[in-house]
């Protein structure tokens, strides 16, 4: 039962890791038949992978417009429905009025004293006042939000990323009280109708399950860096926290970096430059 | 013995009805919710609990409650509360079937509700909290059931039933220090990260519980010619006391703690639900009307002329009940999630179909109530008439 489930979780999650071409994306929604035909589940050779996944924003290089840009790529590919978004009444007819307070967010701007609540300091230097702080999933080495769920339903990948399986989820919300940023939404309603274009190479969501960012495992497991990488004119690097050599630890070590209430001990793999 | 149920006078039955009703009017907004998804609430992405598990946590307390019956009567022999020992037992069926059911209302996805138990997650609380209220409940309605029907066979409840109260004693304990442990366990909210939640809830139980249950021996006087016995009603009434004192005594511990240590982070949420945070102040006039109550509740309690005053005795219970209630269903959840952990405030309040839902709740466990204290009395009845 267990096997089971864990492999229909991959089809939707790990396409690449089945040795699935991107063509052949959409099949993720397929039968277990067809996919046992791809009995050997070699991993895909362009497949990004490390040992813990890591996230570095650089404060200097970040700009408003730059934000926008991110939040928008990042929403906008993963179906992340928009209570902005003018509902079709056609397709949608009955759609209620929505609750702004009810809205889903998987990575957004914060100023500096929001992202980090406890390091409010009233000297604070000048630029940081204004320069929008993007927030987002930690991707926390101790995360207390895989401690809390009572299915398993948001689990730790082998590879640090915290992600979820959205078709197990109860929607009990343990773990939006568990975790210490914020970074969980819930569907408390269809998003369906909020959604501009529905974008097919990714599952939109159904009513009543919590959802966050998922380090774009879809895109590393093709070989892409995420959404908000490639959309951050270089503010933004991912890589393998556990590889001295990789680019991310080199910028760990020529800058001085923070991150979010590191008091916790959480572990947030995600850093800020200051 | 079931059928005892179902004979009853007038005056029971347009109680049955009306508790129909009321159950009947929640299960349809239920239905709009089931369809359309918990968008009826008034919770949303900061707060992301509500009324459905306040009032889970405090029927919690109502339920471990019942213990201060059990405990006095098989472990000290006290043979006072052999009357109403089996109330509290089925108080605590009543209040936990309740309990269950706040789960289930709260759940986004009920239908998946099975997944805790074929995905067991030893790490997470919530599993635990499911088999100790799952395990308090079958004790409590097996033990109930069948020291009731030896009673009505006048004969010696079957020996294995002793050993199921006294497994039902830590139970008891365990069902409310689980359910803090939901709530004190998480790193980054302040508010409930205090090792004294447990001990506070425990507290508060066994005050709200015991005068729960004097409210209910007065209610069974007037409508049934059972008579649960005065001296065990202000033996309850002692412990209602204690516990209410000990409840104060332990906010007072937390009050001072978060605000002689003034870390930010611990006294936002005391500062919103006391005094108001940035301008937000929907709580404040309902918790400083909890701490009157508890306050006053436990002054009148303490001085024995009032607290043996048969005619003020129920209106200091319902002082206690309403001020736990409040400390406990509006205070402990709200003030969790207020300032969020980003320190925005987004307040918040029950909506009517939230309300509405939360009512039929309560008076589906009024219902259970009703019809196994029916049982209860009735049998008690018979065997002294």
């Amino acid at each position: 039962m267990m096997k089971k489930s864990k492999r229909s979780f991959l089809k939707v999650a790990g396409i690449a890791a089945m040795g699935l071409g991107a063509s052949s994306a959409i099949n993720f929604a397929s039968s277990d038949a067809q996919v046992s035909t791809h009995k050997k589940k070699a991993k895909n050779k362009e497949a990004l992978s490390a040992h813990r996944w890591g996230m570095v924003i650089d404060t200097n290089k970040i700009t408003h417009e730059i934000v926008e840009n991110i939040v928008e790529a990042c929403h906008k590919e993963h179906n992340v429905p928009d209570f902005n978004h003018e509902v079709d009444t056609k397709k949608y007819p009955k759609t209620r009025a929505v609750n702004h307070k009810q809205e889903i967010k998987w990575i957004w701007e914060e100023h500096f004293h929001y992202a980090f609540p406890d390091k409010e300091d009233e000297f604070l230097a000048e630029r940081f006042h204004d320069l929008p702080f993007l927030v987002v999933c930690n991707h926390c080495k101790n995360a207390p939000c895989t401690k809390a769920c009572p299915t398993q339903a948001t689990f730790k990948r082998e590879d640090g990323i915290v992600i979820m399986d959205y078709h197990r989820c109860i929607g009990c919300r343990f773990c939006m009280a568990a975790c210490p940023f914020g970074a969980r939404s819930f569907n408390f309603r269809d998003p369906r109708p909020f959604i501009e274009d529905t974008v097919p190479q990714f599952p939109t969501r159904t009513k009543g399950v919590v959802e966050k960012c998922n380090f774009c495992a879809e895109r590393l497991a093709l070989g892409k860096q995420p959404h908000c990488v490639e959309a951050s004119h270089g503010a933004i690097v991912v890589g393998d926290l556990e590889n001295p050599e990789s680019e991310i630890r080199e910028l760990l070590s020529e800058h001085y970096t923070i991150r979010r209430k590191q008091s916790l001990g959480t572990e947030p793999s995600v850093y800020y430059i200051m | 013995m079931l059928e005892i149920a179902i004979k009853g006078s007038k005056n029971y039955w347009i109680w049955i009805v009306f508790l129909l009703a009321v159950i009947g009017a929640g299960a349809i907004v239920y239905i709009d919710q089931f369809r359309n998804g918990l968008m009826i609430t008034g919770m949303s992405r900061d707060v992301s609990w509500g009324f459905y598990i306040a009032n889970f946590t405090y029927l919690v307390g109502v339920a471990a409650g019942g213990v201060m019956v059990v405990i006095p009567f098989y472990l000290h022999d006290y043979e006072k509360f052999h009357r109403i020992t089996i109330l509290g037992e089925f108080l605590a069926v009543a209040a936990l079937i309740m309990c269950l059911l706040f789960i289930v209302v709260d759940l986004g996805q009920p239908t998946r509700l099975l997944n805790m138990f074929l995905y067991p997650s030893p790490k997470s609380v919530l599993f635990y909290d499911a088999l100790v209220l799952n395990g308090y409940l079958f004790l409590n309605i097996i033990v109930g059931w069948k020291v009731l029907e030896a009673e009505r066979n006048q004969v010696e409840p079957v020996w294995w039933t002793k050993p199921l109260v006294l497994i039902s004693i830590p139970f008891a304990i365990g069902i409310h220090t689980v359910t803090a442990y939901l709530y004190c366990g998480m790193p980054g909210r302040g508010f409930w990260l205090t090792a004294i939640l447990a001990p506070r809830f425990l507290a508060s139980a066994f005050a709200a519980g015991p005068a729960v249950l004097i409210i209910l021996c007065y209610i069974i006087k007037k409508f049934t010619k059972f008579d649960p016995g005065w001296e065990a009603m202000q033996t309850l009434s002692k412990i209602v006391c204690y516990a209410i004192i000990a409840n104060l005594f332990f906010f007072l511990c937390e009050v001072f703690v978060v605000y002689y240590s003034n870390i930010p982070g611990h006294k936002a949420h005391i500062q919103y639900l006391l005094f108001g945070y940035h301008g937000y102040t929907a709580l404040v006039p309902w918790m400083w009307t909890s701490l009157l109550l508890m306050g006053t509740g436990a002054i009148l309690l303490v001085i024995p002329k009032f607290r043996s005053n048969y005619k003020l005795l129920p209106y200091i219970c319902a002082m206690i009940v309403f001020g736990t209630w409040i400390d406990k269903g509006l205070g402990m959840i709200s003030g969790g999630f207020v300032p969020s952990p980003l320190h925005h405030v987004t307040e918040y309040a029950p909506t009517i179909p939230e309300t509405m839902i939360t009512l039929a709740v309560y008076a589906t466990g009024l219902l259970v109530l009703t019809i196994l204290y029916k049982l209860a009395t009735q049998v008690k009845e018979e065997v002294n008439g």
